[in-house]
């Protein structure tokens, strides 16, 4: 067992501190591009759209059938392909792995915060939609006012639970060789030969972090239960 | 379009060889890690429910731990940090592990304790969903406390839980592919290999989804059957995890005709 020696984490800390900046840029995105599409995604499951509704349940399906890591790799070959068709010369245009981690990030999130949506929305009761009618709400002012706001507020917990998961697997554009807090840290500890003190430091952030915001769930769930519903 | 996996590549295997012994580490990963994670998490999760406090809190800073640190962060502190801060004998002992085992088993490890913690949860979940009247008639039959739970409290919370641990038994076996991380040449790892000898990187990483998609379907199929099998008569499954996937929104009946799957 050698000495552990924790000061080159201090002589390193900009550098990790950027990695971790990275890490909850990539979470931020991903959370706002996933809610988005992933609202979308549950709408046209919910309005049954033909075609486009069943695009997109396979979509669903295969991306929660596969693992990230696996998808991280088929984005980073596929995006460059789809842009240069896009792009309408068919060349494939090459965006670089942190525009792909942003991407991939976001599509593959929106699946999972999708199912979740699509879930609310059925747990939605019925009262509300023929009170909707009642009241002659068009049906975009149904959704935008009524609808969606419960749904999101039922759902919230469950949708900031995906968000720390998201936060978590955020890791994986280790994969990519990108600088995220555990890529940086990786980098480090290669350089200098001091894996064990890089890695226990980047588990405590991670842990830090992460349980924090669970604390932060748990309470929110509490506070903010609509009266009377059962959960 | 497979074609090229059928072609001979530099070790003398075909390319369809690599891939299968690719699924042969994922499987073993997935359904050894399955019965560390059930034995540990079911362990843990009885923890959590226990009078004595001292047992309840180490259950939960269990959780806790192993819920909050990124896998693949785990991975590496088994597979790097732990030889290093064991006695100077046992690290190098662990270290000379030939590989793949060398890999194999801080990953299986990992899968195992990682996924126990969530287990846990559902485990918990499902034990607290019970009414209270089970351990008030057990204990009115006399029973002592291991026996309540032996017979009356943990048979019946695994019958409830079943259908929320479908969406961990896909989650260990996707999370497999983390494992590539510390050079376990499981499948995705071999999907990536292949697509760099021969540039088919659409049929390398085809292939692999396709299997990836099998095997959701396969597990998926599994714990409806065993569900439909033990289910209690008239009840519906427990509902209060602490990370409630969306099936938990819903009867268990109605999961879509597709997967209700969990990364």
């Amino acid at each position: 067992m050698n000495s552990l020696d924790f000061s080159i984490v201090f002589q390193s800390w900009p550098y990790l501190w950027s990695g971790l900046l990275f890490s909850l840029a990539l979470t931020a995105a991903a959370s706002v591009i996933g809610m988005i599409l992933g609202t979308c995604f549950a709408l046209t499951q919910h309005f049954e759209v033909p075609v486009i509704g069943r695009i997109v349940r396979a979509y669903i399906a295969l991306i929660r059938s596969i693992p990230l890591i696996l998808v991280l790799f088929w984005f980073f070959f596929l995006v460059p392909i789809v842009l240069g068709h896009l792009s309408g010369n068919g060349r494939p245009i090459p965006i670089g792995a942190t525009w792909t981690a942003f991407i991939t990030f976001g599509l593959f999130e929106a699946a999972y915060y999708s199912e979740i949506i699509r879930v609310g929305l059925r747990a939605v009761n019925r009262g509300q939609f023929e009170a909707c009618q009642a009241l002659a709400l068009s049906t975009f002012d149904t959704y935008r006012c009524v609808i969606l706001p419960q749904v999101l507020r039922v759902a919230s917990p469950i949708i900031l639970s995906q968000t720390i998961i998201l936060f978590q697997d955020t890791s994986l554009v280790y994969v990519l060789s990108l600088t995220d807090l555990l890529g940086a840290a990786s980098k480090l500890a290669q350089l200098n030969s001091r894996l064990v003190e890089m890695y226990l430091v980047v588990a405590l952030v991670y842990l830090a972090i992460s349980s924090a915001a669970s604390q932060c769930v748990a309470s929110l769930r509490k506070r903010y239960a609509i009266a009377g519903s059962r959960r | 379009m497979f074609g090229v996996l059928f072609e001979q590549a530099a070790d003398g295997q075909r390319y369809i060889e690599w891939l299968l012994s690719g699924l042969g580490w994922t499987l073993a990963l997935a359904f050894l890690g399955w019965w560390i994670a059930f034995a540990v998490g079911l362990v843990v999760g009885i923890g959590r429910t226990v009078q004595n406090r001292i047992i309840a809190a180490l259950a939960r800073l269990y959780v806790e731990i192993f819920r909050n640190i990124p896998v693949l962060v785990q991975m590496f502190l088994w597979y790097f940090v732990l030889p290093d801060i064991l006695p100077t004998a046992l690290g190098n002992a662990i270290k000379q592990i030939p590989p793949p085992w060398g890999s194999f088993f801080p990953a299986l490890v990992c899968l195992g304790l990682y996924t126990a913690a969530r287990i846990a949860e559902q485990v918990r979940a499902g034990i607290e969903a019970l009414p209270k009247g089970q351990t008030e008639a057990a204990q009115a039959l006399g029973l002592t406390g291991y026996q309540t739970y032996r017979f009356i409290i943990v048979p019946q919370a695994l019958r409830l839980i079943v259908p929320s641990l479908t969406s961990e038994v896909m989650g260990i076996y996707k999370n497999t592919s983390v494992a590539l991380t510390i050079g376990l040449m499981e499948l995705t790892a071999q999907a990536r290999q292949i697509s760099e000898a021969t540039f088919q990187t659409f049929t390398a990483f085809g292939a692999a989804t396709l299997i990836y998609l099998a095997l959701a379907l396969l597990a998926y199929q599994m714990m409806v059957a065993i569900d439909k099998a033990v289910r209690i008569p008239g009840t519906t499954p427990a509902k209060d995890a602490i990370e409630p996937g969306p099936e938990d929104v819903q009867p268990v009946d109605s999961l879509p005709e597709g997967m209700e799957v969990a990364k």
